[in-house]
């Protein structure tokens, strides 16, 4: 038999796979939303919010003041009482059907999601909105249920609680903070990031087709000012803040003194941990999942790859091939792995610190990919050859960047994952469960996932140890920072 | 007493993750097209009934030969798949046309018959004109731990194919985990395999998309450490245009581009061959569209 | 002067398998109201149906413990949307067929629609409230989680015919369990009804199957079945729960009494906890 000549081999590319946003509806300008309406600011300051990937403005929206402050905690006190008193199965009721508006106008949500933030339709479309309102179904639930989730004892809630969410996961942000505030009678006031507004001022929207009683959601767009002052107003019971660390202490000081509820959740640099004996294909998956999922604008990404130097060089290959394969591009093409860099300023620290880790000899990797000429953007990039001591192996890049680090016992991984001031999160692979289930406990971070990464579930708590804050998110856990337990 | 084998590690979860996430790649457009175009080249149309004849391969063949007469560019299958009894049939059916003749072979498809039986199956078929055989490892003796036995058959059956390629079917649907399958896998590369193939399209399960990536792995680091290319055929299973493209998503994000040709890589079916014309024009003329438009063999 | 227009009258059927049937038997039951007028007739359910019934919970029970915790919770909503757009005729039904007062009637069926909603809410916080970690004195990672116990038979209170069926499904649903019911004998529609309105709930077939017909005879039937692996009596009748529990002492299955019908949402725990069965596993901590 004579063999085959080669067919001619084809090169077979993904055509562009764009998502339609033609369905979606935005306003020109979007007020503050207080007490179930919106309404122009009293401040009278209003700013555009722009899509990273084109630089193009969207929509305008407030820039809420200290008026305006004032004026959403005296409505939201006014309506904290009455909402408090339904039973808890009515409250209940009301979360249930946010949770099923937002189900019906997913694709809605997950489309401005991507276009105010950067990130990935097939993120947002598959993740963030899911999540969200999962969140809000099952804290639906714990409303009439809350005894079971406090060892039984009676619950008060807080009153009025502000909470300051992030713009790396704008709409799952609002949902854990608004859910369990909501579930436990509290009335709240959420300030989005400035750079995301949008998904938040659609919940408004979905709250009002709800039907939620008016003044026991308030939402205040704006800037840095807006959450400093609102941190500071008057007639606040708590504060829930998910961002960074350095604004987690600010806030941290300046409610000192003030009877005031926190919780908070910051920064990470979170170490994820390659044994010998680990299925390398699928760790290597999740390592890519760890740092390159939403661009590594993640709290809780395993930025820091502690590999065990028996396998160092077998991961760096796999992982190097497989950081190639990654698509960087049109955040709203279906087949895009990685999006927009959020903002300008965000870029430029990226750059900071990535130049910083040339600098301090660290040998940078980043995959070649076509870059679009408007928008943020920044290419998967590794470092090895870096060493603890490095400022990429300690600050919080919160970028699509990964440094690599090897460790030769188990001792040491741990000792080396644990050398930090941030306690967030941490990953381990291993084959082993002895090992996985022993070397979690000896870490001192508030997530550990085991052969996997960057998995969320509204019924398991979130949040971190030492300054990468305290509080938790999710399941029962989530209801006590929002009652007084008796 | 014989060595307990070492068994790789994979993550089942995560595998099954991963497969899930390519099948979310959206192909459409000229991409569909060409990748549809890709598939049919990729077919090994098969049929392997009791009930085949001469007039039945022959039909089959023709269709593999030209499967869309009025769309010229989509090009011919890459092999028939027949019994050996019908080798000689299908070599002269597709003589001249480039289509390959691949015959199972070994007691196909429990395996169940000596050695010496299969192996001389092997030889005829290779002897009537089979350019491939697909053989059926043994799972007698891989479910009772002895793998030299499955290798040695391996290495047998290559010599009886001569010139002619082997695929060596693993029948993942009776393997017990995925860590099982990569390891044959692996052992049947090492045994001399040209292909690898997931089942016979006998058993309950065929080539799911888990088991084609945790194949498609075990492959990549075979290639990247011997050098050697061993080609892939998912079977079974695969019986529409989205199954068959998202197998092309796993080898082109697994293997790379490189590997999206039929000299690397199959796809063993028989109906998904019109459900991909189906698309295809489809692609055309903007038409959902229906069985009768294509005929049946 | 046109002519009234003739009513197109409702068969009620049995709900097995996802689908509405008549009885294996043939056999049928009259309907009468309160006054004794004729209403409707019923499909009278047989022993065979019994068994027909079991087998489909059993065929679908691996399918609805394995569906997520949330998947249960959003299937067991979704029956409450069903059921509140039904409220209005389900309450008329009440009041022509029992002759309840109007507004407990309405007051009944939003009480039922408000029990799904409960339990919707519980499908995912029962294993933190019924699990947790075991701290042992090893270095040993121990846990305890709830499982559904597998198929449950339910015999429905007469009244209030419809918040009783609702009160003792529910918590059987919500743990992942599949149910065979008995609606109640002399009321049977709202249960029947309640069989059209899972059937739009993406309640997977044979997860919920209702039968109507002689308690008299179903319910030991039911009872004696082998492949039951729990009992929830909400009859109401001393004899008859006697004799369940007798009948469940021959394989040890689990009963679960349910005495009034009106605390399905105070009672939930109790009633989710006794259809549970709690696995504790270990596993060592240690490299």
């Amino acid at each position: 038999m004579t063999v085959t000549p080669e067919r001619t081999r084809v090169r077979w590319d993904y055509s562009p796979a764009p998502e339609s946003a033609d369905h979606v509806r935005l306003r020109d300008a979007y007020g503050v939303f207080v007490g179930g309406e919106f309404a122009d600011p009293r401040s009278g300051a209003s700013a555009p919010t722009v899509n990273p990937a084109t630089e193009e403005p969207l929509a305008d929206v407030a820039v809420a003041g200290p008026e305006d402050i004032a004026h959403a905690i005296a409505t939201a006190r006014a309506a904290q009482e009455k909402w408090a008193a339904l039973p808890g199965l009515e409250r209940g009721k009301y979360l249930f059907r946010i949770a099923r508006l937002m189900q019906e106008r997913a694709r809605e949500l997950a489309v401005v999601e991507t276009m105010d933030g950067g990130k990935p339709i097939r993120e947002s479309r598959d993740i963030d909105i899911p999540l969200a309102a999962a969140h809000f179904f099952s804290y639906a639930g714990w409303a009439d249920k809350l005894s079971y989730g406090l060892a039984g004892r009676g619950a008060q809630p807080l009153g009025v609680v502000a909470q300051i969410v992030p713009w790396n996961f704008p709409l799952l942000m609002a949902a854990w903070k608004l859910a369990p505030a909501l579930a436990c009678g509290n009335a709240a006031i959420l300030k989005p990031a400035e750079t995301t507004p949008l998904t938040a001022l659609l919940l408004a929207e979905i709250c009002q087709e709800a039907e939620l009683p008016p003044g026991v959601v308030s939402i205040l767009t704006g800037d840095g000012a807006t959450g400093a002052g609102l941190v500071r107003a008057e007639g606040i019971d708590k504060v829930a803040f998910t961002g960074s660390t350095a604004v987690g202490k600010d806030i941290q000081a300046a409610l000192a003194g003030r009877d005031v509820g926190l919780t908070l959740e910051l920064g990470g640099k979170s170490a994820n941990i390659v044994f010998e004996d680990a299925a390398l294909d699928q760790a290597v998956e999740g390592i890519v999942q760890g740092i390159f999922f939403n661009q590594g604008h993640v709290c809780c990404a395993g930025s820091r790859l502690l590999v065990q130097e028996s396998v160092a060089e077998a991961v760096e290959a796999k992982l190097w091939e497989r950081m190639q394969k990654l698509r960087l591009g049109d955040p709203l093409d279906k087949n895009t792995d990685v999006g927009a860099v959020n903002s300008g300023e965000q870029l430029e620290r990226i750059e900071t610190l990535v130049a910083a880790g040339e600098e301090e000899g660290a040998t940078r990797r980043t995959i070649s990919c076509d870059i679009p000429e408007r928008g943020h953007w920044f290419a998967p990039t590794m470092f090895t050859a870096v060493s603890p001591v490095h400022r990429i192996a300690v600050e919080e890049i919160f970028g699509p960047v990964v440094s690599l680090l090897t460790f030769r016992t188990q001792a040491e991984a741990i000792e080396k994952a644990n050398n930090s001031k941030y306690g967030l999160a941490a990953g381990i692979w291993t084959d082993k469960g002895g090992r996985a289930f022993e070397v979690a406990s000896a870490l001192q971070a508030g997530v550990v996932w085991q052969n996997t990464y960057n998995h969320f579930d509204p019924t398991a708590a979130f949040g971190g140890y030492k300054e990468s804050g305290f509080g938790r998110e999710g399941g029962a856990a989530g209801l006590r920072p929002y009652v007084r337990v008796r | 007493m014989r060595t307990v084998r070492r068994l790789p590690h994979v993550d089942r979860v995560a595998i099954e993750e991963r497969a899930a996430t390519l099948a979310k790649r959206s192909i459409k457009a000229e991409a569909k097209q060409q990748g549809i175009r890709l598939a049919v080249s990729m077919l090994d149309l098969t049929t392997l009934e009791g009930a085949d004849t001469p007039g039945k391969v022959r039909q089959l063949a023709a269709k593999a030969v030209c499967p869309a007469p009025h769309r010229p560019e989509v090009p011919s299958c890459a092999a028939v798949c027949v019994y050996p009894a019908l080798v000689s049939t299908a070599r002269e059916a597709v003589d001249g046309t480039g289509v390959q003749v691949a015959s199972v072979s070994t007691a196909f498809p429990a395996g169940q018959s000596s050695l010496a039986v299969r192996l001389e199956e092997t030889r005829e078929a290779v002897a009537a004109g089979a350019d491939e055989i697909d053989m059926v490892i043994s799972r007698q003796a891989y479910l009772a731990g002895d793998d030299a036995r499955v290798v040695d058959e391996i290495v047998q059956v290559r010599e009886a194919c001569g010139d002619a390629h082997l695929k060596v079917i693993l029948e993942t649907a009776e393997l017990p985990s995925y860590d099982h399958v990569r390891h044959a896998s692996t052992i049947a590369m090492e045994a001399g395999a040209d292909f690898i193939k997931t089942s016979t399209g006998k058993a309950k399960l065929g080539a799911t998309p888990g088991v084609v990536l945790v194949m498609l792995e075990a492959i990549r680091d075979y290639t990247q450490r011997t050098g050697r290319v061993v080609g892939m055929k998912p079977a079974g299973g695969v019986s529409t245009s989205k199954q068959a493209l998202h197998m092309l998503v796993l080898v082109k994000e697994t293997l790379g581009d490189d590997w999206l040709t039929p000299e690397r890589f199959r796809i063993g079916a028989s109906s998904v061959l019109n459900d991909l014309l189906m698309q295809y024009e489809k692609g055309h003329s903007g038409r959902y569209g229906r069985a009768e438009d294509f005929s049946k063999e | 002067m046109t002519p009234a227009r003739v009513a197109v009258r409702k068969t009620y059927k049995l709900y097995v398998r996802g689908a509405f049937a008549r009885s294996e038997s043939g056999r049928h039951d009259p309907v009468l109201d309160h006054g004794s007028r004729h209403v409707a007739n019923i499909a009278r359910a047989s022993r065979k149906d019994v068994r027909d019934a079991v087998k489909a919970a059993r065929k679908a029970q691996a399918g609805w413990a394995g569906k997520t915790a949330y998947n249960r919770g959003q299937v067991l909503y979704r029956a409450a949307e069903a059921l509140e757009s039904r409220s209005a005729e389900l309450a008329q039904q009440a009041v022509d067929l029992r002759g309840a007062a109007p507004a407990a009637a309405r007051d009944e069926v939003a009480a039922a629609v408000d029990v799904l909603v409960h339990y919707a809410g519980w499908t995912d916080k029962l294993a933190a409230v019924l699990g947790g970690v075991n701290p042992v004195a090893a270095p040993f990672l121990s846990f305890s989680m709830p499982e559904p116990t597998g198929v449950v038979g339910v015999v429905a209170p007469e009244e209030p015919e419809l918040l009783g069926l609702i009160g003792a499904l529910a918590p059987a649903l919500a743990a992942g369990n599949t149910v065979v019911a008995i609606c109640s004998e002399r009321w049977p529609l709202a249960g029947l009804d309640l069989g059209e309105v899972l059937a739009v709930s993406d309640v997977p077939a044979g997860v919920v199957n209702l039968l109507a017909g002689r308690r008299a005879e179903l319910a030991p039937a039911l009872g004696a079945h082998r492949d039951l692996n729990a009992i929830v009596d909400a009859a109401g009748d001393a004899e008859l729960g006697a004799e369940l529990d007798r009948l469940a002492a021959e394989t040890v299955k689990r009963v679960l009494r349910i005495r009034e019908a009106g605390d399905a949402r105070e009672d939930s725990l109790r009633r989710l906890e006794a259809l549970t069965e709690l696995k504790t596993a270990w596993h060592p901590i240690g490299a």
